[in-house]
C-alpha cells in the first residue's frame, strides 16, 4: 500500500513536469468519461420519460376496436360499422378468467358550457371501472358509481385539462356544466395524466356514465344504443396479456357467429406491447449513444498510449539508470502503469464533474430529462481506470524490457 | 604469524564475448582472466574499441558473458536471470558513469535514495543514508539541490554518493573524469581514494587517461580484447596531497607584476 502509493506520487511528479503535456492528454479521457455520463445521462431520461408515459395510459391495458366488415364485397374500415356491444362487455368481464375489468366507452366531441366561459372537448361514456384500468386517481371530489350508470344520471367527471379552462384552479365539484343543452353536476375532476405516448393530452376529456352519454350526450339512435366505441380491458396481470387476448379473440368469434376462415369483425390491440417497442427503442438510443461515447473515452486512451510511448522515449536515460541501480523488469512496469493509470483515473475523475455538469445543463436548457445514475458514474471511471491500464501497458513493457546498456547510451 | 588473507571480489576465468555484427562474428573479449582482491584500486587502461567498456558491462552485471566465468563476491553471475542480476547490481554494486546520469529535477537526496527505492528499506532510514552518502562526498547541505543547481564536479560527487549508498561491495566508475577538468577530475579521484583507504571498498576504474590511472595501485591494459599487461603501481600518487600542491602556488603569479 505504501509502496503504491509512493508509486503514485512518483507518477504525479513525473506528470507535473509536463503540465500541459498531461493536461492535453487527460482532456482526451476527460471528454471520454463526460460524454458517456452525459449520454447515457440522457438516454436514461429518454427511457424513464416513455416508462413514465406507459403506466400513465394504465397497467396491462388492452382495447378492443370494432373492426372492418364486408358489406357486398366493400371492405369497410375499422369502426365503419359499430359491431361491439356493451353485452360484449358484460360477457367478456364474466367468461374470460385472465381478465379482470373491462370498461365499454363510447365517444363524441361536445361542447361544454360554464356560466360565461365554455370549452370543446372530447365526451367519454364509461363505467367506474375506468379509474382501475386507467390507473386514475381525483383530485377533486369522487367517480361516478355504478348505480349512476344504472340511473343514466346527469353527472359529469372532468379532466384537469377542462376543469382549468372552465374553473381555473377552484373546486368545481357539485357544481353544473351543459352539454348539449343538458345539465350536468360536476361529480369531481381527474388527476392530471399529462401527454399519452402518442402526445395526446390525455387530460382535456369529460367522462360521463355511458347510458348517460349514449341517451343524453351523443344522440345514439334506438338501433345501435347498445354498442360502443371501443372496450378497455385489463388483463389479470403482464403475462396473461396473451392468454387473455386469446380468451377475448374466442369468445368474441363466437357471440359474432364468425365461422372458422372468417375474419374477426374486430381489432384488438396490446398497447403495452406497442408503447413497450418504443421503450426498447429508446433504451436502444441510450446504448448507442453510450457506445458512441465509449469510443471517444478510447480514442482518449490512444492518447495516453501515445503520451507514454514519447515518454518512455524521453526517458530512456532514466530508465537505464534506474535498471542499473537495480530496478527489476516489474519496477519499471509498474512504475509507468501507474503514471499511465494516474492520468486516465485523474481525467475520469474530472470527466466526471464535467459529465453531471453537461447533464445538469442539458435538462436545464434543452428541456430534456436526464437521469445520471450512480453505476454509470461507477462504470465511467472503471472504464477510465481500464483504459489507463489497457494502453499504458504496452509502453510500459516497452520500458521495462529495456536493455540497461542501450539505455543508458541513449542520446 | 598473520596470515594474509585475501579475498577476491572479483574472478574472472577466460572470459569471451561474441557480438554479431550482421552475419558477422565480432570477438569483443578473447579470454580474459584476471582477479581483483577486495580493497584493491583498480584502473582498467585501453584505448577505445579494445572492449573494456563491454568489460565493465560484464563485470557491473549489465551484459552476460559469451563463455568463461564471472563470479562476483562468491557468486556465480552467468546463470542469472534479468531480475537476479538486478539484484545483485542493487546489492553489491555501485556505479559512476562518465555523464553522471542523475535525474533531473530531482533533489541531490532523492537521486542518492534511489537504489533504495528498490529495496525494503523504509523511508526514513533512506532518506538518513541518503545524507550520510552525502556528507561522504562533502556535499552535506546541498541535499535540496537540483543536477542543474549544481557544478559538473559536485553532480560527479552526488553520483559517487548515490553509488556509495547501498554499501556495495565493488565500486564501477566509467571514465568518471571523462566531463570533468584536470582540477575536478583530481578532487573525484581524492574522494575515490578515501573511500578505498577508509571504507575499503573496491574500486574499478575504467580510463584512458594514464594521469589517472596513476592514482590506483594497480593498472590492467586491455588491447584487442585481450589483456595486454598488468601493472602494480609500489607508489600510486596520492590525489590529496596534488590538490594541495595546485592550491599553493596559485597566489604566487598574481603578485608578479608583467
Amino acid at each position: 500500500m505504501n509502496q503504491l502509493l509512493a508509486s503514485i506520487r512518483i507518477a504525479l511528479r513525473a506528470l507535473k513536469v509536463n503540465r500541459a503535456r498531461s493536461a492535453l492528454t487527460m482532456l482526451g479521457i476527460i471528454i471520454g468519461v463526460a460524454a458517456v455520463i452525459a449520454m447515457v445521462g440522457v438516454g436514461a431520461g429518454a427511457t424513464a420519460r416513455i416508462q413514465s408515459q406507459i403506466q400513465s395510459i394504465g397497467s396491462n391495458l388492452i382495447i378492443v376496436l370494432p373492426g372492418s366488415i364486408s358489406s357486398n364485397g366493400v371492405r369497410l374500415g375499422s369502426g365503419a360499422v359499430v359491431t361491439l356491444t356493451q353485452d360484449d362487455a358484460k360477457a367478456i368481464a364474466a367468461d374470460c378468467p385472465s381478465i379482470a375489468a373491462v370498461v365499454p366507452t363510447v365517444r363524441g366531441a361536445v361542447q361544454v358550457v360554464y356560466g360565461n366561459n365554455n370549452w370543446a372537448t372530447n365526451a367519454q361514456g364509461v363505467t367506474p371501472d375506468y379509474i382501475a384500468i386507467r390507473d386514475a386517481s381525483m383530485m377533486f371530489g369522487e367517480f361516478f358509481t355504478t348505480q349512476d350508470v344504472d340511473a343514466a344520471a346527469k353527472t359529469a367527471v372532468l379532466g384537469e385539462t377542462v376543469a382549468q379552462n372552465l374553473f381555473g384552479d377552484a373546486d368545481p365539484s357539485g357544481q353544473t356544466v351543459i352539454i348539449k343543452n343538458v345539465p350536468f353536476t360536476v361529480a369531481g375532476v381527474l388527476s392530471p395524466k399529462g401527454q399519452s405516448p402518442s402526445g395526446q393530452d390525455q387530460d382535456d376529456v369529460i367522462l360521463l356514465p355511458i347510458s348517460t352519454a349514449v341517451q343524453k350526450v351523443l344522440g345514439a339512435s334506438k338501433a345501435n344504443a347498445n354498442s360502443v366505441g371501443n372496450l378497455m380491458v385489463q388483463a389479470i396481470g403482464p403475462s396473461s396479456m396473451d392468454q387473455a387476448i386469446e380468451e377475448m379473440t374466442a369468445l368474441l368469434r363466437e357471440r359474432h357467429r364468425i365461422l372458422p376462415g372468417m375474419n374477426d369483425d374486430f381489432t384488438i390491440r396490446n398497447l403495452t406491447e406497442v408503447y413497450a417497442a418504443q421503450e426498447t427503442s429508446a433504451r436502444v438510443m441510450s446504448i448507442l449513444l453510450g457506445a458512441i461515447a465509449s469510443v471517444s473515452l478510447i480514442v482518449g486512451g490512444i492518447g495516453i498510449m501515445n503520451i507514454m510511448l514519447v515518454s518512455v522515449t524521453e526517458r530512456t536515460r532514466e530508465i537505464g539508470l534506474r535498471l542499473a541501480v537495480g530496478a527489476r523488469t516489474r519496477d519499471i512496469l509498474s512504475q509507468f502503469l501507474v503514471e499511465a493509470v494516474t492520468l486516465s483515473v485523474l481525467g475520469g475523475m474530472i470527466g466526471i464533474v464535467v459529465g453531471l455538469t453537461a447533464s445538469l445543463l442539458i435538462s436545464y436548457f434543452a428541456q430534456w430529462s436526464t437521469e445520471v445514475s450512480a453505476l454509470s458514474i461507477l462504470l465511467a471511471f472503471l472504464f477510465s481506470a481500464l483504459v489507463g491500464i489497457f494502453f499504458g501497458f504496452y509502453p510500459a513493457r516497452k520500458a521495462a524490457f529495456l536493455d540497461p546498456i542501450q539505455a543508458l547510451r541513449y542520446e | 604469524m598473520p596470515v594474509n588473507v585475501t579475498e577476491p571480489v572479483i574472478e574472472i576465468q577466460d572470459l569471451v564475448k561474441d557480438y554479431t555484427v550482421g552475419e558477422m562474428p565480432v570477438h569483443v573479449l578473447e579470454g580474459i582472466s584476471f582477479r581483483i582482491d577486495r580493497g584493491d584500486f583498480v584502473t582498467i587502461m585501453g584505448p577505445s574499441g579494445s572492449g573494456k567498456s563491454t568489460l565493465m558491462n560484464i563485470l557491473g552485471c549489465l551484459d552476460k558473458p559469451t563463455s568463461g566465468s564471472y563470479k562476483l563476491d562468491g557468486i556465480s553471475v552467468a546463470e542469472l536471470n534479468r531480475d537476479q542480476l538486478a539484484a545483485i547490481r542493487n546489492g553489491k554494486i555501485g556505479f559512476v558513469f562518465q555523464q553522471f546520469n542523475l535525474l533531473a529535477r530531482t533533489s541531490a537526496a532523492e537521486n542518492v535514495e534511489l537504489p533504495l527505492m528498490y529495496t525494503d528499506i523504509p523511508a526514513r532510514e533512506r532518506r538518513e543514508r541518503a545524507m550520510k552518502s552525502l556528507a561522504a562526498v562533502g556535499l552535506a547541505g546541498r541535499e535540496d539541490y537540483q543536477p542543474s543547481q549544481l557544478s559538473g564536479g559536485q553532480q560527479q560527487r552526488v553520483a559517487i554518493a548515490r553509488s556509495l549508498v547501498n554499501n556495495p561491495r565493488i565500486i564501477l566508475a566509467d571514465e568518471p573524469t571523462g566531463a570533468l577538468d584536470s582540477k575536478t577530475s583530481i578532487e573525484i579521484m581524492a574522494i575515490f581514494q578515501r573511500l578505498n583507504r577508509e571504507q575499503g571498498i573496491t574500486m574499478v576504474v575504467v580510463t584512458h587517461d594514464r594521469d589517472v590511472a596513476n592514482y590506483s595501485g594497480r593498472i590492467i591494459h586491455f588491447k584487442d580484447g585481450r589483456l595486454q599487461a598488468d601493472e602494480t603501481l609500489a607508489q600510486p600518487r596520492d590525489a590529496r596531497q596534488d590538490l594541495e600542491r595546485l592550491a599553493a602556488p596559485l597566489p604566487a603569479p598574481q603578485e608578479q607584476p608583467v
